[in-house]
C-alpha cells in the first residue's frame, strides 16, 4: 500500500525513522520504548578489477526517506595516505548502507593503515587490509557496522584487486561486485558484462555443446564506460541513485579521482 | 452486483497475519499542484510512478479526464485515483445528459468525497480537482479519507511540500495564465528535484471558459544522455537448446493468419543502439 503520507512511521514499510515517537502500549501501564541505531541512506557503489588496475565507484546522493540529505556525501574513500586527503594511497575503500557506519569504518581502517606503515615502515599489502578490515566488522558481531564494504587495490603481482564484505566480515576476493540500493539491478549486467556470462560465441557448437564466450580482461576505457552506464541506468530506476558519479582508479601510479554529475531528479 | 469483490479478504487477512506480505501497489509517488487566475485555472503534474524504491513508470499520466472542462490530478495509489476519476467521470456524465446541463466542479468534488468517505480511506485516492463551469472556476484537494478543501493554489502528493514552497514564496493574486502556468510548472520541478517520489517531466493542463489544453511533457528536464557503450550482442549469443518449427497451414488450424508486409513503417521493433 502506497503510504503517502506516512503519519506512523512504525506501522508503513516506507521511509522510517532512527528514534520512534510512538511507544507501544502493553497490559500493566507498562510502556515499551524503542529506539533504532540505524538509518539507511540508500546509493549504489560498484567495483571492478581489471589486469593493471582497480575501479571503485558510487554515486553521491544521501537520502533519508523521500529525503535528499545532500547532492554530494562521497561514498569511495582512499586509506592509508600520507595526509587526511590521502596523498600517496593505493588502497580505496567503498561504503554504502548507513552512511555514519561507513564513515567511522573508514576511519578506523585508515588509522590501522597508517599506523601499520609507521610501525612497520612499508605500506600495507591490499591482501593483509582485507583481512584486517574483515576482523574489524567482526569485531562488531552483535552490533555491526551496517554497510556494505569494498575495497579495492593492486595485489602483490600488480594486478587489479577487489574484496567485498557483508557487514559482520564475511569476504571475498571478486572480479567485479555491486554494493547498496540498486546492487540488485547492477549486478546482472556486470556479471553479463564482466564476466560474459549467458554469452556463447555463435555457431560454435549446438545445444548445450555451444561454448561460453571466454573471459577476456577488461580494458580501462572499457570499464569505465561500463561503470557509467551502469550508474546511468540505475538512476533511471532507482530513487535513491542519481546527482553525482565519483570513481576512483587505482592503478601503478597511484589514485585517480574522476567525477562526472547524474541525473538529479 | 456492482461495487468491489471482498471475497478474499479473510483469507489474505490470515494469511498476512502469518508474515505473508501484502502485495505492492503501484505508488504515484507524486507532486501535483493547481492554482487559478483570472478566467481560469491550471493543474500540474510529474510523471513518475514508483514502487517502493524502484521507478514502476518514467512518463506516467497523472492528469486524469473527468469532463471536457474539468481535470483533475492524482496523487496515491495509482490504480485507485485511475479508476476512481473513470467512475466519477462516468457518472458526471451521466448525470450531465439527464440534466441537460454542463456538470460543475463543485459536484465532480461532492461525489469524489463521498465515494471516498464511503470506503473510508481504503481507497488511496489523493485529488485535485480543477474545472471551469457556468459558475465559474472551481479548484479543490480531496483526501482520501473525504476531506476537502477549497484554495486558490493547492498541492498534494510527497512533493506537496517542496511545491507549495514555491507558491507560498512566489504567488500573487490577479495572476494571468501565463504566470500560473510558470508558476505551477516551477512548483512540480521543486517536486521533481527535491522529493525522491517525483522525477521526470512536466504535465500541464490549462482550463477556461472557451477551452481546455492538454500540454502533455510540456517540459522534459530529464533526458537521459547516450550511452557510452553499444549492447548489441551478436546473432547467436544466445543458446538454443530446442528448435520446433510450426509451419502456417498447421498453425491455420487454430488461428487466422493475416499476411503481413515485412517493412511496414511502425512495424519495426524499437531497439537501443
Amino acid at each position: 500500500m502506497a503510504a503517502l503520507f506516512g503519519q506512523d512511521a512504525l506501522t508503513d514499510n516506507g521511509p522510517g525513522y532512527a528514534f520512534s515517537q510512538a511507544p507501544s502500549s502493553a497490559a500493566g501501564g507498562i510502556r515499551e520504548r524503542s529506539f533504532y541505531p540505524y538509518t539507511d541512506n540508500g546509493g549504489s557503489t560498484l567495483g571492478i578489477a581489471g589486469e593493471d588496475f582497480t575501479i571503485l565507484a558510487g554515486d553521491t546522493r544521501s537520502t533519508s526517506g523521500y529525503n535528499i540529505n545532500t547532492r554530494y556525501a562521497p561514498k569511495v574513500f582512499k586509506i592509508g595516505g600520507d595526509d587526511s586527503e590521502g596523498t600517496n594511497a593505493t588502497i580505496i575503500l567503498s561504503v554504502v548502507g548507513f552512511a555514519a557506519d561507513g564513515q567511522i569504518l573508514k576511519e578506523r581502517l585508515d588509522t590501522i593503515v597508517k599506523m601499520y606503515r609507521y610501525q612497520h615502515g612499508k605500506p600495507m599489502s591490499v591482501k593483509a587490509c582485507a583481512q584486517r578490515l574483515s576482523t574489524i566488522l567482526y569485531g562488531k558481531r552483535f552490533f555491526p557496522y551496517y554497510v556494505h564494504a569494498i575495497l579495492g587495490g593492486l595485489d602483490e603481482e600488480g594486478k587489479g584487486a577487489l574484496y567485498s564484505y557483508d557487514p559482520v566480515g564475511s569476504y571475498e576476493r571478486e572480479q567485479c561486485r555491486a554494493g547498496g540500493a540498486a546492487a540488485s539491478l547492477i549486478m546482472p549486467f556486470l556479471d553479463n558484462q564482466v564476466n560474459f556470462k549467458n554469452q556463447y560465441v555463435p555457431e560454435s557448437g549446438e545445444g548445450h555443446a555451444l561454448q561460453e564466450r571466454p573471459r577476456v580482461p577488461l580494458k580501462r576505457k572499457e570499464t569505465e564506460e561500463l561503470v557509467r552506464d551502469a550508474f546511468t541506468s540505475a538512476v533511471e530506476r532507482h530513487i535513491e541513485v542519481g546527482d553525482g558519479l565519483q570513481m576512483l582508479v587505482v592503478t601503478k601510479d597511484g589514485v585517480e579521482e574522476i567525477y562526472s554529475p547524474l541525473k538529479r531528479d | 452486483m456492482p461495487g468491489f469483490d471482498f471475497s478474499n479478504h479473510a483469507r489474505n487477512a490470515a494469511l498476512h497475519a502469518q508474515g505473508f506480505p501484502l502485495p505492492k501497489a503501484t505508488s504515484t509517488g507524486t507532486t501535483i499542484v493547481g492554482c487559478i487566475f483570472d478566467g481560469g485555472v491550471v493543474i500540474a503534474a510529474d510523471t513518475r510512478a514508483t514502487s517502493g524504491p524502484i521507478v514502476a513508470d518514467k512518463n506516467c499520466e497523472k492528469l486524469h479526464y473527468i469532463s471536457p472542462q474539468i481535470w483533475c490530478a492524482g496523487a496515491g495509489t495509482a490504480a485507485d485515483t485511475e479508476f476512481t476519476t473513470a467512475l466519477i467521470s462516468s457518472q458526471l456524465e451521466l448525470h450531465a445528459l439527464s440534466t441537460g446541463r454542463n456538470p460543475r466542479v463543485v459536484t465532480c468534488m461532492t461525489m469524489l468525497k463521498q465515494h471516498l468517505f464511503q470506503h473510508q480511506g481504503h481507497i488511496g485516492a489523493y485529488l485535485v480537482v480543477a474545472g471551469v463551469d457556468p459558475t465559474g472556476v472551481g479548484l479543490f484537494t480531496v483526501h482520501a479519507h473525504g476531506s476537502t478543501d477549497k484554495l486558490p493554489y493547492v498541492t498534494m502528493g510527497s512533493g506537496s511540500l517542496a511545491a507549495m514552497s514555491v507558491f507560498e514564496t512566489q504567488w500573487k493574486s490577479n495572476i494571468d495564465r501565463e504566470g500560473a502556468i510558470k508558476l505551477a510548472a516551477d512548483a512540480i520541478q521543486a517536486g521533481i528535484f527535491n522529493d525522491l517520489g517525483s522525477g521526470s517531466n512536466v504535465d500541464v493542463c490549462v482550463i477556461t471558459k472557451e477551452k481546455t489544453t492538454l500540454m502533455r511533457n510540456y517540459i522534459r528536464p530529464n533526458e537521459r544522455e547516450r550511452k557510452q557503450r553499444s549492447y548489441v550482442f551478436k546473432r547467436g549469443t544466445t543458446a538454443v537448446l530446442r528448435e520446433k518449427v510450426v509451419e502456417r497451414v498447421d498453425i491455420g488450424k487454430y488461428v487466422t493468419v493475416h499476411e503481413v508486409p515485412l517493412e511496414a513503417e511502425g512495424e519495426k521493433m524499437e531497439v537501443d543502439a
